[in-house]
């Protein structure tokens, strides 16, 4: 007993080590963004929203932000659409070369991001397409559409295989039926992949950074910044950035598993 | 059914086979089903009456022959055309919809407006007793008042026919036979066909007017369930039917009353089913139902007399089935009544005799 609750402690402070290795970094950034000091030194100046002020008073900021957020909703949507289709393609369908399929759907994460971004590039630029807001749509949707599909797969491997058939035999055409029951099932699902795929975009550097040209996001902004010098506005934009997608994947968790962890009722 | 042989079957099948690749899951199946009629569809699994009752209902299509409905080919029409609805095995019920909402579907499918949706709906789950339960979430109800949900959204259309995939299949026991009375009440009271696929003996011959036997795809008998269980045409039926000690033998004496060779002893038989004449040196199978065949201490006054020992015994009731192994280790099984049996007092091993009357054998040809 004694031996179990010594390594139930060791356990917890693994876990609480495992935290402390990940956050510290954000939380340090967190710390200065609200420091006096020009130079993240310690000890600690006195607190200040200086920063804070200084990035909301600068209108290319605010044009950074605009062009993320424009980008993330374009790509959550788009990205569930495709991720949708194409996971209930896979719940749906058999046919010849599937296992091709799912794995061409599913190939994009694992491509080097840089590699990814200059691939992007050299195609859009060739066929005129580069340098545009649509560009990083178009780049991040590739990106974003597997988490989609993977998300609305997992909830689709749940669902009873005689709910579709069974508002077919009730009157219901193809189209009612996903209109009426798959949609409905998945909705946790899509609501869950529209928030990940949102914060997969948000935060993504690498491809947008090759294909934004002079529209950037707000992580391409973050870099331009550190180039030029080092700068506290550096960490209050970065804690921004770090609340909306940690909002915005913690809701998509909270939404897929709040809606879902219910037992799927197969009737018996 | 009586009487209802002249006229024209609500569903024909005509020549159905199914096969999944290479498999024959139905093979070459005419049934006529007509309507007002409880029929089920019984066999072991795989037998095919499943996909039969799935083609029926648009969910499969036949490979090779023609379904009708109410004498109109329905192999193209899609399911959703059909108004075939279904009770499904696993039910089915929408998670994601009230108990309410859930019966509504179909009317809504039909775009019925919205008020006579709900009024309908509430009348059915009234018929049903669950009306109470309305507004609940499918997951809050109990295995018997999803049975009851499932059977309202089915019944809601007012459809012509009902098909029911093993629905009793996931409940306890005590319920199942609740529900069965639900069934076979529900059945007369509305008059329309109800086709039921069961592997359950018990829950096919409670309900239904007609037991259609299945096996490998094949019927091997339709009738009622009395002629299924007094008058098995095959062995595979009579084996089935569970309660039936079979053996096959030779006739070594022709007449009314025939002599027939077994391995457990030679016995006379004087077969009511006198349509099939046995010949001098035949083979066929010797059914005696477990149920008529008795039990004595002493050797009893008759040639058809097996010596037994006694094995075991399984008590459902007034009736108990005994279990007891002949000489040559062949099984036979006895049905007597529970208080007859007390006066016996069998244990493991002991002797006993089991008789029955020349009459009471059936006799099927080993061809069938």
């Amino acid at each position: 007993m004694t031996r179990l609750s010594g390594q139930n402690l060791l356990l917890r402070g693994y876990v609480v080590l495992v935290f402390v290795f990940v956050f510290t970094p954000i939380v340090t950034s967190f710390v200065f963004s609200v420091n006096s000091d020009r130079f993240p030194t310690i000890p600690l100046g006195h607190f200040t929203t200086h920063w804070y002020e200084t990035i909301f008073a600068d209108p290319d900021i605010w044009e950074a932000f605009r062009v993320s957020a424009l980008v993330s909703v374009s790509v959550a949507i788009l990205a569930t659409f495709i991720g949708f289709c194409t996971a209930y393609t896979d719940y749906r369908y058999n046919f010849t070369g599937k296992a091709l399929y799912l794995s061409l759907a599913l190939l994009p994460p694992t491509i080097p991001l840089v590699i990814m971004g200059l691939a992007m590039l050299a195609l859009l630029a060739r066929i005129n397409m580069s340098g545009q807001i649509y560009s990083i749509v178009v780049s991040h949707v590739v990106l974003c559409s597997p988490f989609a599909m993977a998300v609305v797969r997992m909830r689709l491997a749940q669902i009873n295989p005689d709910l579709e058939p069974a508002a077919w035999n009730l009157g219901a055409s193809p189209w009612r039926a996903m209109h009426e029951v798959i949609i409905p099932f998945c909705r946790p699902a899509i609501a869950s992949a529209f928030c990940l795929t949102a914060a997969v975009s948000f935060d993504e550097f690498a491809v947008a950074w090759f294909v934004s040209g002079l529209n950037k996001t707000v992580p391409v902004m973050i870099l331009e910044i550190l180039q030029g010098n080092t700068d506290p506005q550096i960490n209050a934009i970065g804690s921004i950035v770090f609340a909306i997608s940690m909002s915005l994947v913690v809701i998509a968790q909270l939404i897929f598993f709040r809606k879902t962890s219910a037992p799927a009722t197969t009737g018996i | 059914m009586p009487n209802t042989s002249e006229a024209r079957p609500l569903v024909s099948f005509e020549g159905v086979t199914k096969h999944y690749g290479t498999v024959a899951a139905v093979h070459a199946m005419d049934l006529d089903i007509y309507a007002g009629e409880f029929l089920a569809l019984m066999g072991p699994s795989g037998c095919g009456k499943t996909t039969s009752l799935r083609m029926l209902a648009g969910l499969e299509e036949p490979t090779e022959g023609e379904i009708r409905l109410d004498g109109k080919r329905i192999n193209e029409i899609d399911s959703a055309d059909r108004d075939t609805p279904m009770v499904w095995q696993s039910l089915a019920l929408f998670p994601f919809l009230n108990v309410r909402q859930n019966v509504e579907f179909g009317l809504k499918m039909r775009k019925i407006p919205s008020r006579d949706r709900q009024q309908r709906a509430m009348e059915w789950l009234e018929r049903l007793e669950i009306a109470d339960l309305a507004e609940r979430d499918i997951s809050q109800l109990s295995g018997g008042q999803r049975q009851r949900v499932a059977l309202a959204r089915s019944l809601v259309t007012e459809p012509r026919i009902l098909l029911l995939d093993e629905p009793l299949s996931a409940l306890d026991a005590n319920l199942v036979v609740k529900m069965q009375g639900v069934l076979s009440r529900l059945q007369k009271e509305l008059g329309i066909t109800f086709v039921y696929v069961t592997h359950s003996q018990s829950e096919a011959f409670a309900m239904s007017d007609r037991v259609v036997i299945m096996s490998q795809g094949r019927i091997e008998q339709i009738g009622s369930p009395k002629t299924i269980y007094r008058n098995p045409t095959s062995r595979f039926v009579a084996d089935f039917v569970g309660s039936n000690n079979i053996f096959c033998g030779t006739v070594s004496k022709e007449g009314a009353t025939l002599q027939v060779n077994t391995s457990v002893g030679c016995f006379s038989c004087s077969p009511s089913n006198d349509e099939k004449i046995f010949t001098m040196g035949s083979t066929l199978n010797m059914v005696i139902s477990a149920d008529l065949a008795q039990i004595s201490l002493t050797t009893p006054q008759t040639a058809n007399q097996v010596r037994c020992r006694f094995i075991s015994e399984e008590f459902v009731g007034s009736i108990v089935t005994v279990f007891a192994e002949l000489e040559n280790g062949a099984d036979f099984k006895v049905q007597v009544r529970q208080r007859d049996l007390a006066d016996f007092g069998l244990k493991a091993g002991s002797v006993f005799y089991a008789s029955w009357k020349s009459a009471d054998v059936h006799l099927i040809g080993e061809s069938a």
